[in-house]
């Protein structure tokens, strides 16, 4: 009996202590979170004044902004997402409604899924190859291809998994109808999974307006205001990148200024899709 | 799901609306086949921009660990090595901080808290690599330099044979701080697999267990996790995949030294960093074919791991469904 109850409590402390551990790992991945937040709101909040945008990144010594970085990443991320959101959509349609149970399209839905993890540096490479190689310089162009790249599989994935969840019941209404599948697609399936549909492009843009490395081997970068998307145009994660491993403190503190207003946009950005995703899981 | 028939099947259904179907159908193909022409593309690009380097070193380029622009010779091992290595540290300390984060969440966490802790989690996920690259620079390395490298060298560093990993000078900078930091990067990502996988076990399973008098963690450890085994191995590869191609994040804080050292306290190099750092520098055809033929070496092992997980997550669905 006694030494039931020694086991007893043997078992118990195990438990406890590992449920401590599992508490404290919880509280480590919070600690990491609030400490990144933390040194970007303590460091970046320092440089987030008027200055910031409305003028031009400056020489090393003197003051400067980011305006020419900010409007080169919105005008790229804008570009990325325009051509990308349409053909990702386009492939999750064919997944979720032409194919859900033949191979091409579980193929596609393999390959697709790859994509989303695969590393961005190596799309970056493919269209240096493709664009850059051939065009003979760097361009605002080749930016937003491997943004609209790096867009396609997560609107993809988002579309088949919201297309999936819309009853057969209302297909079939629709079809009772005469409705010709095209339309039953785009007027009744669309409109019931565009809550969801919205919020993948959401995370899509929150994931592109932060990407760096395959925009260093495509866009580079241009210290001065440029509009002309055919050759290099300055960006906010390049900006970012090159002044942050600059030895002048001016350049250091606009990196930091410009790394807090990616993350905000980007928080924004996944917590209103999150809110958005839960709306309508709350509704069905 | 039913399937319903395109209008090319029923007879009734002529006129534009016939064309409208089979241009839509058609659109949808015709993309659905560009993702597969995009892999296509991407190893054929990587193939022929490498075939120079591979062409002047032959498979050796793949064992040597000279890197040296000056003199036109160049090998692979180095940043492989560190790839390797950064990623075997983010896993030895992300699987288990993710586990119990995951475990958290599912088991212990009160149901008011589960959402919030679930988001505030995924929005680790969401801070883009460079963010980490910047806080790792200004923020961790010099943390680790001071306070972390000097307790681990006085420690372990004294312990024979392990003791070699954790000797030398403390740079901050380094391959155990990369590892670090691609531990916390990939932390968001496994745990909430973990998460989704945890849920998919049936009630009636646990409350079997806890009947039987198990304690939580006897339940985890005995009843969860055996069923969630092919679907944890899938999340941990899915991360495993994430932390190898990582660029920025460690770009920063990696010390871009092309040399292999016993300590993990020293300057290395990564794959992707060493492309990040040299990629737009590289003068010489041989020299960017070289670098090219580091992305087709992460590429194709990236590719296999990620694969790998996505197979093992799907047999996990599966599972679930029936």
């Amino acid at each position: 009996m006694a030494k039931d109850l020694a086991r007893y409590a043997r078992r118990q402390r195990k438990n406890g202590v590992i449920l401590g551990l599992s508490m404290a790992a919880t509280g480590v991945g919070l600690f990491f979170l609030g400490a990144i937040l933390y040194a970007l709101l303590t460091e970046g909040l320092a440089a987030i004044r008027p200055s910031l945008f409305t003028q031009m990144t400056p020489a090393p010594g003197s003051d400067g902004g980011l305006l020419n970085a900010i409007y080169g990443s919105a005008i790229m991320t804008l570009v990325g997402t325009v051509v990308g959101t349409p053909i990702g959509i386009l492939v999750g349609t064919y997944i979720a409604e032409y194919s859900r149970n033949n191979r091409l399209g579980q193929a596609i839905q393999f390959i697709n899924d790859v994509l989303l993890s695969a590393p961005s540096i190596i799309v970056g490479l493919f269209v240096y190859q493709l664009m850059v190689v051939p065009m003979g310089h760097f361009s605002g162009w080749a930016g937003s291809t491997t943004l609209a790249i790096l867009v396609i599989p997560v609107v993809t994935r988002t579309t088949v998994d919201m297309l999936v969840l819309v009853p057969n019941a209302l297909r079939e209404a629709a079809a009772a109808l005469g409705t010709p599948k095209w339309k039953i697609t785009v007027s009744v399936c669309y409109r019931a999974a565009r809550q969801g549909m919205l919020t993948g492009i959401m995370l899509a843009v929150a994931r592109i307006s932060g990407e760096t490395a395959p925009l260093l081997f495509t866009v580079l970068s241009n210290q001065f205001w440029s509009t002309d998307m055919s050759h290099s145009i300055a960006n906010l994660p390049v900006v970012i990148s090159n002044f942050a491993l600059s030895p002048y403190p001016d350049w250091q503190r606009l990196a930091w200024g410009g790394a807090l207003l990616i993350t905000v946009t980007i928080l924004i950005l996944n917590i209103t899709a999150r809110t958005l995703a839960s709306l309508g899981g709350a509704k069905q | 799901m039913v399937d319903i028939p395109s209008s090319d099947s029923s007879p009734r259904l002529r006129g534009p609306q016939h064309l409208f179907d089979g241009l839509f159908r058609g659109a949808t193909l015709f993309f659905g086949l560009f993702i597969l022409l995009i892999l296509g593309g991407v190893a054929i690009s990587l193939v022929v921009g490498s075939s120079d380097a591979f062409k002047a070193f032959g498979l050796n380029f793949l064992v040597s660990d000279t890197w040296n622009p000056a003199t036109d010779k160049f090998g692979a091992l180095v940043p492989i090595y560190g790839t390797l290595m950064t990623s075997v540290i983010a896993m030895i300390v992300g699987i288990p901080l993710s586990f119990g984060v995951a475990v958290f969440i599912t088991e212990l966490c009160p149901p008011m808290l589960k959402r919030p802790l679930s988001i505030a989690i995924e929005l680790l996920a969401g801070i883009p690599s460079i963010i980490y690259g910047i806080w790792g620079l200004f923020v961790f390395a010099p943390f680790m330099q001071a306070t972390v490298q000097p307790f681990l060298i006085h420690t372990i560093g004294r312990v024979p044979v392990i003791g070699a990993l954790f000797s030398g000078p403390p740079f901050g900078i380094g391959i155990l701080t990369a590892g670090l930091i691609l531990a916390i990067m990939v932390l968001p990502f496994i745990s909430s697999i973990m998460r989704d996988v945890f849920e998919t076990v049936p009630a009636m399973l646990r409350e079997s267990a806890y009947g039987l008098g198990c304690t939580t963690w006897e339940v985890v450890w005995r009843v969860v996790l055996p069923y969630t085994k092919v679907g944890v191995t899938g999340g941990i590869m899915l991360g495993l995949g994430r932390a190898m191609g990582e660029t920025m994040a460690v770009t920063f804080v990696i010390g871009n030294a092309h040399r292999i050292t016993t300590s993990l306290m020293a300057p290395g190099t990564t794959i992707s960093s060493a492309l990040a750092n040299e990629f737009t520098e590289a003068s010489g055809s041989l020299y960017q074919s070289s670098l090219i033929a580091l992305g087709l070496i992460l590429f194709v092992i990236t590719f296999i791991v990620l694969a790998a997980a996505k197979y093992m997550l799907i047999r996990m669905q599966r599972q679930a469904g029936n």
